[in-house]
């Protein structure tokens, strides 16, 4: 099930009050052909000490499988509310996600890193498969993930 | 009502139904196979034991999972290699890497959603819960067919779509309604409509020390092996991370360095019955109960392709009744009994002029008769007559039903039968006998009508029509039923001289003009009946049938009366005329499955089905025949082949009295009080009787059968209800 991503979204944690302070950054995420069923994935930010400050993405929407996602559990504590509203299909395999999002510009370049963690139905759980730097020297270099994910490019 | 309920969605939705179940099949094969090929855990073991022996290989091992296939499993990340792994459970050694067959995957992906994300899984429910209702109502109707819930185990009599339908939606059954159930409460669960308990307390605070060897934790030991369901290891960079061990008693936090159990949350009783439930549906754990749901599930296709007969045969049997009003709007409501489709189109005309003259009219089988009928202010009763008095096919249940219902509309009945029987609309007379006796006003006297004639119905119109204030105009066109040709391939003519001539007469369809080619003749058996209609008349006129379609000839024996206008055109047909005929089944004159004994009684033309059933005694069960003639010499039918039959074993005794005879004359009931020890042995051991004649060698046979059985506990009602006792008297 394909949808069709907002070109702004965000969570209320991470949106700019004031718009001109913000970016349009976009994510985008694919994946090996694992051959299995559809991926659960979250993209997540933490700061420079490794504090959870807020979810970018949630695709899977059935939330009795969210456990899988366990670094990302760990962090956010599974609430709810971190995911509302930003939350689509899990992603098939050998397929591609892509999001773009508005992020205040001090997150960028201030040590903030993107944690991807994936997981597969009868297969395994990657937490931190992927660890990112929010910064613009890193922009459009594709990152492999040891776990599902091929690259993982984050755009600026 | 209940049938609606149970064929619309049931054909409507056959095709998604099939897939759901052929694939549900496909998957419940999977938990016996992985029983086999799944190494078997060891009682006594305990999680703590195979923890250490794993850890031991893979230091990087983050999960064990014992998984509902039986397999053990490890997640690990060991750096340099990764992966999911099996593992033996006895020794903690690794067997290889573990995946889900593709093929496995598909069918499970098709079975859930077709193939289609969530929007195919809500699918997948609508189908699961039409299968739910299906099957209750198709139990329901069953057991009404039957004569009650006690009697669903009976056996089941009708045409082979009937029968197939009957018998395999009674085994099937159970195990559909609980593959319905258990698949929605998945179905539930999997969209979080199932209250979920949220996970163990994270407040909990782990010891923070050093790890100890797995092997030694306490917390771990005390679970067992084969209870386990997952066991979470602590992110060794995390020294406040804990184990989590989710087992069948539920959710364990265990501290890595003390071993002490930090908390236990208990499985609730949901998740124990959810656990259950999935056991129940996919057969995971239960191996002998996962193939028998597949057996119910792969009867499901046969259900639908046999229902979808039964459905079209039903609705092409009824003429179709143009505007017709539902019940509850209707301010005249017309039952119907009949028992081919004459009644039908009697009722067809006069619904249509009723509406006409501004009626609102609803029509509809007598058997269908519910409580929205009796509401209505009028009530026409328009009902045939079957054989002795009995009532037609559409009305069986009527007066039952009608028993049980409120109501007291004013009525009009009017019968149809043939006034050469004694017993002219009897059954009309007793439904309007019950009518009456409810208090139902009367809107005209009952009135018979003789063969279906127009006029008297046109009469009965003009009657209805004063009695409702109106004109009422009835012109009814009989609807001549739809006939094949038929062309006499040879004759035999017996009794002309004692006056009684009976001729055996053989027919074959039509050869192909063009090509020669033989003709097909339609499917029938001996024991059906042939309708054939004389030309210059509409109406059939039933002859039982001596031959199968098999035997590659339509064999009748027909009785030439002096005033009968089919019969003589029959007795006068030369070889190569041609006739038409259709065929009428009769399933209920059969001898009954199985190698039992049979007791075939018969006199004069009777002979004729009798016959039919020894020529096609293959397996030679014992079969007993009387038969009842005027003289050996004129009219002793089929002798010639039923001495070669009495050879070659298809005929065990035969018994004939004939009622001319010089030496002693002796009708057929004689011999059957004279061999009354026999018969009654044949009866204990489980003999079907099956008789065929005229309406006085019938009686005279009940007669003499009586005190055969009575000795035994039995009296003929009671067999005639098992099956055991048949007849197709004219």
């Amino acid at each position: 099930m394909k949808f069709v991503l907002p070109a702004v979204a965000a969570t209320a944690t991470l949106l700019s009050p004031v718009l001109a302070e913000a970016r349009q950054v976009t994510f985008e995420t694919t994946l090996k052909p694992y051959g299995g069923n559809g991926a659960y994935l979250v993209l997540y930010v933490t700061d420079a000490a490794g504090a959870y400050k807020g979810t970018l993405w949630m695709a899977g929407g059935k939330a009795k499988y969210y456990r899988h996602l366990s670094d990302w559990q760990r962090a956010s504590g599974g609430r709810p509310a971190e995911i509302d509203g930003i939350t689509g299909a899990s992603v098939g395999s050998g397929k591609t996600l892509k999001i773009t999002l508005d992020l205040a510009d001090a997150m960028i370049d201030a040590g903030y890193k993107v944690h991807v963690d994936t997981a597969v139905e009868d297969g395994m759980d990657n937490p931190s498969e992927v660890v990112a730097p929010l910064a613009a020297s890193a922009s459009g270099k594709p990152l492999a993930g040891k776990g599902y994910v091929k690259s993982f490019t984050v755009t600026f | 009502m209940l049938r609606r309920l149970h064929g619309l969605p049931g054909i409507a939705l056959a095709l998604a139904l099939a897939v759901t179940a052929l694939t549900g099949a496909v998957l419940s094969v999977q938990p016996a196979l992985d029983r086999a090929a799944a190494p078997a855990i060891p009682a006594a073991a305990s999680v703590a034991d195979l923890a250490a022996q794993v850890a031991a290989r893979h230091p990087g091992v983050s999960a064990i999972r014992l998984r509902a296939d039986g397999s053990l499993t490890a997640a690990f990340d060991d750096g340099d290699t990764r992966g999911v792994e099996r593992i033996d459970p006895a020794t903690g050694a690794g067997l290889g890497p573990y995946a889900v067959s593709e093929t496995t995957r598909f069918f499970t992906n098709l079975h859930r959603s077709f193939l289609a994300g969530d929007a195919g899984r809500v699918a997948a429910a609508i189908g699961a819960l039409a299968m739910l209702g299906v099957s209750v109502s198709g139990l329901m109707l069953l057991a009404r067919r039957l004569g009650g819930a006690g009697a669903l185990l009976r056996p089941i009599r009708g045409t082979p779509a009937q029968r197939w339908h009957g018998e395999l939606g009674r085994l099937a059954a159970v195990g559909l309604i609980m593959s319905s159930l258990t698949g929605l409460w998945m179905w539930a669960g999997t969209f979080g409509l199932l209250p979920e308990t949220t996970g163990a307390n994270s407040a909990v605070a782990a010891s923070g020390g050093a790890p100890a060897p797995v092997g030694t934790l306490t917390g771990l030991r005390a679970v067992k092996l084969k209870d386990l369901r997952e066991l979470s290891f602590p992110d060794p960079s995390d020294p406040a991370d804990v184990f989590t061990l989710v087992s069948a008693e539920g959710e364990r936090l265990v501290d890595a360095a003390t071993g002490a159990t930090l908390a236990l949350t208990p499985a609730t009783a949901l998740e124990r019955i959810s656990d259950l439930v999935r056991t129940l549906h996919t057969g995971r754990g239960a191996w002998l109960l996962g193939l028998l749901l597949g057996l119910a599930a792969a009867a499901v296709p046969v259900l639908g392709g046999t229902g979808l007969v039964l459905w079209l045969r039903r609705r092409g049997a009824r003429p179709r009744i143009a505007a017709n009003v539902p019940a509850r709007m209707a301010d005249t409501v017309i039952l119907v009994g009949s028992e081919g489709n004459s009644t039908w189109g009697f009722a067809g005309t006069l619904h249509a002029a009723l509406t006409a003259a501004g009626h609102k009219v609803h029509t509809a089988a007598m058997n269908d008769v519910t409580a929205a009928h009796l509401a209505a202010p009028r009530l026409l009763v328009l009902a045939a007559t079957y054989g002795e008095g009995a009532p037609p096919q559409s009305a069986k249940h009527f007066l039952a039903r009608l028993a049980r219902l409120p109501g007291r509309p004013a009525v009009a009945v009017l019968g149809f039968g043939d006034r050469s029987f004694p017993h002219f609309c009897r059954f009309a007379r007793a439904v309007a006998d019950a009518l009456e006796a409810r208090g139902c006003p009367q809107l005209l006297p009952m009135k018979r009508i003789d063969r279906r004639s127009a006029q008297e119905f046109a009469q009965w119109g003009r009657d209805l029509g004063g009695a409702l204030g109106h004109d009422l105009v009835l012109t009814h066109v009989a609807e001549p039923p739809k006939t094949m040709p038929l062309v006499l391939a040879g004759r035999e003519l017996y009794g002309e001289a004692v006056g009684a001539p009976v001729a055996i007469l053989r027919f074959q369809a039509p050869a192909d003009p063009r090509t020669g080619a033989p003709g097909r003749l339609p499917t029938f058996e001996a024991g059906d009946l042939v309708g054939i209609v004389p030309p210059g008349d509409y109406m059939p006129r039933f002859y039982s049938l001596a031959s199968s379609t098999r035997d590659g000839v339509l064999e009748i024996c027909v009785r030439l009366r002096a005033d009968g206008l089919c019969s003589t055109f029959l007795h006068e047909l030369a070889p190569g005329a041609s006739i038409d005929a259709f065929i009428r089944e009769n399933p209920a004159f059969r001898p009954a499955k199985g190698r039992g004994p049979l007791i075939l009684i018969g006199a004069g033309a009777g002979i004729g089905p009798l016959a039919g059933f020894v020529r096609a005694n293959a397996a030679g069960r014992p079969v007993h025949l009387y038969w009842g003639g005027r003289s050996a010499a004129s009219d002793f039918l089929y002798e010639h082949e039923l001495a070669q039959h009495l050879a070659e074993r298809r005929l065990t005794t035969l018994r004939t009295a004939f009622s001319r005879d010089p030496e002693g004359s002796a009708y057929v009931q004689d011999r059957i009080a004279a061999d009354a020890p026999r018969l009654r042995e044949l009866v204990k051991q489980g003999a079907q009787i099956l008789v065929c004649g005229g309406r006085d060698m019938a009686e005279a046979v009940t007669r003499a059968l009586e005190p055969v059985v009575r000795p035994l506990g039995l009296d003929l009602p009671a067999l005639k209800s098992s099956g055991r006792y048949v007849e197709d008297v004219y």
